[in-house]
Formats: structure tokens, sequence, C-alpha cells
């Protein structure tokens, strides 16, 4: 578990980057990216394609590795372990379960324990979180809403999990078999909160990060690192804007230096409203 | 008066290095910017990914003073990634990268190779009666060492050769294992002997 978590605690105070192509994790490595996460299409349009999303053709991803010395990230459908265990035969660095591509079993996600390599899964409450790092996830990632560009409901979502571990911390160990309950999660890893006021493994945000004021906001509310989706690459100038947010990242309590590198990037992706959306992601995961 | 270490925050993990030195009853100093170097007596390099923090220390202009005072003899601890930060060569890193130089080491990132063959190893180390747990992630491999430089352990790659993991010259000190990771003080007790 320490070698597992160990990579996690490498990447924070760092962006990564989704990626489309070689010449993408480049551009993302350049700027500065602390990995990428190689994938055959940006959230954004997986949204707008529809149909069913899946794990990625393994030569795209040994492209992306091949191109770049830093660490390469890959998803797997939720609960599809065969996915999973194609992607650690690739080598890929950290397995992402992820609720962006079309979930493979409705109530089980994969267990975790028995990979060599780490997983990411996103959480939307505490609860949720909980009953992933059970499964043996070494890292958490806020949901969010991917590919709209709208970082509103990563925002709940670290507010939640956050918001609740403190409350936890307050609770009296009576309390605690009620909080276990209330989370559907297991009692070990709640007294462990109360504990330690902290998640036992690094937490990240994703899902609608578009400006490096948004990674900055994140970072504030106290996500450790942060994942970029479209936001990048479906901005009028990726480059430029993917230094930017790594900047902001490090520098995200100095509104100065934030200012300084939010200058002149050209527009954003286009954002989406949440209330608008047909397919909410963050639903996916149980 | 208690010494202050600056711990390298721009990336990666400065929070236990932090932790580390705090329970050794040191002062810490976060360094992001240049007047951050301002009154320290020591410095920590963290693991993290060493591209991303070699590009942050030139755009945020501290590589320039704080090679500066390395250069003056300032000690120094690096660990993975601030080894490679160190080291006088580095090998399969990016063409841009760059380094402080400060001893004679030549490094191969990830010379491991990927995640999945991160491993721990308990390591016996120089001057320590009880081995140490040695926690070794994506990391670099010490190709070359020239003879001033002191190898206090080492660990065994694939193939049963052993390569240096833990060095010293003068007042530098590398490792290319996670001693912050661990619970085990003994490696930044040996680093802070170095400032009496």
């Amino acid at each position: 578990m320490r070698v597992k978590r160990g990579l996690a605690d490498m990447l924070r105070g760092g962006v990564i980057m989704d990626v489309v192509t070689p010449a993408e994790a480049k551009i993302a490595e350049d700027a500065g990216a602390v990995a990428v996460m190689a994938l055959e299409r940006v959230p954004a349009d997986i949204r707008r394609d529809g149909g069913v999303a899946r794990m990625s053709d393994p030569i795209m991803i040994e492209g992306i590795q091949a191109a770049v010395t830093i660490p390469v990230m890959a998803k797997a459908r939720i609960g599809h372990f065969a996915e999973a265990q194609i992607l650690e035969s690739l080598g890929v660095d950290y397995v992402d379960e992820s609720e962006v591509l079309t979930p493979a079993d409705e109530s089980h996600h994969i267990d975790k324990w028995s990979f060599t390599v780490p997983f990411v899964c996103g959480a939307t409450n505490l609860g949720e979180a909980l009953r992933r790092i059970s499964e043996g996830a070494c890292m958490i990632r806020s949901k969010g809403e991917a590919g709209t560009g709208n970082i509103v409901e990563a925002v709940r979502h670290l507010r939640s999990i956050l918001g609740d571990i403190r409350k936890v911390t307050q609770a009296d160990q009576a309390e605690l078999f009620d909080w276990a309950k209330q989370l559907q999660a297991p009692l070990g890893l709640v007294q462990e909160i109360a504990e330690t006021g902290s998640l036992p493994v690094p937490m990240f945000c994703a899902g609608g990060i578009a400006t490096p004021a948004d990674a900055s906001l994140v970072m504030q509310l106290g996500a450790e690192a942060v994942f970029v989706g479209s936001g990048i690459f479906k901005s009028e100038d990726p480059a430029p804007r993917a230094k930017a947010i790594v900047e902001a990242v490090t520098h995200y309590e100095d509104p100065a230096m934030v200012a300084k590198v939010s200058r002149g990037l050209g527009d954003a992706m286009p954002g989406l409203e949440i209330g608008e959306l047909d397919t909410k992601l963050a639903e996916r995961g149980w | 008066m208690s010494a202050v270490v600056g711990v390298l925050a721009l990336q990666g993990a400065s929070r236990e290095h932090t932790a580390a030195l705090e329970r050794l009853g040191v002062i810490v100093q976060q360094v992001r910017l240049p007047q951050d170097l301002v009154g320290i007596d020591a410095l920590v390099i963290p693991g993290g990914e060493s591209t991303t923090i070699s590009m942050l220390l030139e755009s945020s202009g501290t590589f320039e003073p704080m090679a500066q005072l390395l250069h003056e003899g300032l000690p120094v601890l690096g660990t993975c990634a601030g080894m490679i930060l160190l080291a006088g060569d580095v090998l399969d890193g990016r063409p841009d990268q760059k380094t402080f130089a400060q001893i004679d080491i030549a490094v191969r990132r990830n010379g491991f190779g990927r995640q999945v063959a991160s491993f721990e190893s308990d390591l016996k180390i120089e001057g320590f009666e009880e081995p140490f747990p040695g926690v070794f992630i994506r990391a670099p491999v010490v190709q070359t060492v020239d003879r001033s430089v002191e190898v206090l352990a080492s660990v065994e790659l694939d193939g049963g050769k052993q390569s240096p993991a833990l060095c010293r010259q003068g007042n530098v000190i590398v490792s290319s294992f996670h001693p912050e990771l661990t619970d085990d003080l003994r490696i930044h007790q040996m680093f802070l002997a170095n400032l009496n």
C-alpha cells in the first residue's frame, strides 16, 4: 500500500492532463504536467458523441507512453476488471476506474486490492470515497461533472467530502457508529478519519477545471492536486493555458501569481450549464 | 536557536519532509519563490516529478539564487526527484532539464521502470544498526559514482547487481528512495547532524 499510494504522494501539488495523442502528451509534459491521462476522447467529446465509451486502444496508450517520461494513467470502465488487467499489463502507472466511461457493472466496482498497479476513483461524497478506499483505491478525486468546463459540481463534491471529514473529527465514539451507517462505509475507516482528520489516501480534484482561477479555488478548498480533462485541449490556445494552470496549482495561495499567469490566455473551453445536461456522469458509481 | 530548513514546495511530497523535520525540532520554511530562500540554514528537495519541479524552478526565478546558495555550500538533502535535480549527470531526462550538479553521480530517471516495478526493500545503511525501510517509487538508478562520493547504502537491481541508493559528498546527501514516506527519522537526523 505504501508503494501504491506513494506515487499519488509524489503527484501532489501537480496537474494531471487528459491527452488523446502523443503530440498532446508532449505539450502537456512541456507545460509541466506531473502525469498524463491517455484516452481516446476527452470527456467533452464523449458527452457530445454519446454511445458506449470504453478503455482506449493499447496502441494509443503505448504511443503516449513512448512520447513522454512522466507517469501515464489510463481509464477503465467501472467494474470492468478485464480492462484494468489489460492496462496493468501495458504498464500504465495508474488506472482510473472512471465514471467518464460507460459503467460495465451496476453494483460492483473493481476489487483493486488484487492489482499491483494503483487505482484512482472518483467520489461525490465521503461515503463513496471510503467505499472506494475499502476496495483498494490509493487516490480519490472529486468527480465534478466531466466535460462541462463548469466547476460547480467539483466544488460541491470537495465541500461535501471535506466538510463531513471535519464533522467526523468532532464526533464521539458512539456517534462514529452512526456515521459509518449513514455513510455506508466501513467503521474502521471512519474511526481512522476521526483520529487523523484526513482521508488515508491523497484527494485530488477533477471535473470542470478550465482556468488557473478554478485550480486555485479547488486547491484552497483542500484538493491536493488537480486533473484537467477537456479544459486544456478544448481551449483556444492549449499550451499556455496548460502552463498557467500548472503555475496556479503551485502558487495557489498567492493571488498576484495567479493573476500574473491568467493574463492573455485566450478563450477557455465553452462551458455547459449543469441543469441542461441530459447525462450526469457523476451519478455513475455506487 | 533552532535551525531553519527550507523545503522546496513547488510540487511533490514537501508535506512529509516538513512533518519529519518538525518532529526533529527544526523550523521549516516552505520555498516557492526566491525570497523564501532568505535565512535558511539547509535545504530539502523532495520527491515529485523532476521535470515539473525543474520547470517551476525556472519560471519562479528560484533556480539561479538556489544554485548560488548550493554552490556556496548550503547543506542539502535530495530524495528521488531531489536526487535527480542534484546529480551531475541525468540520463533519459528531458534535454532542457536543468540540474544543480552538486554531487558527482550519474542517474537514470525511472531506471527501475514504471510504477508496477516500484517496490520496498530493507536497506543496510552505513552507521545504522537496524535496516532502513527503503520505499522506491519510479525511482532513479545511480549509474556511476565519482570516487569522492561516499556510498552509504545500496539496493539490488534485477540480475543481482548492487546500485547506490544513498550517497553523500560534502554537504550533499541524496537518496533514490523516500525516507519521508516512512516514520523512520534516521536519515533526516543524519542530515541535520551536518548542520552542527
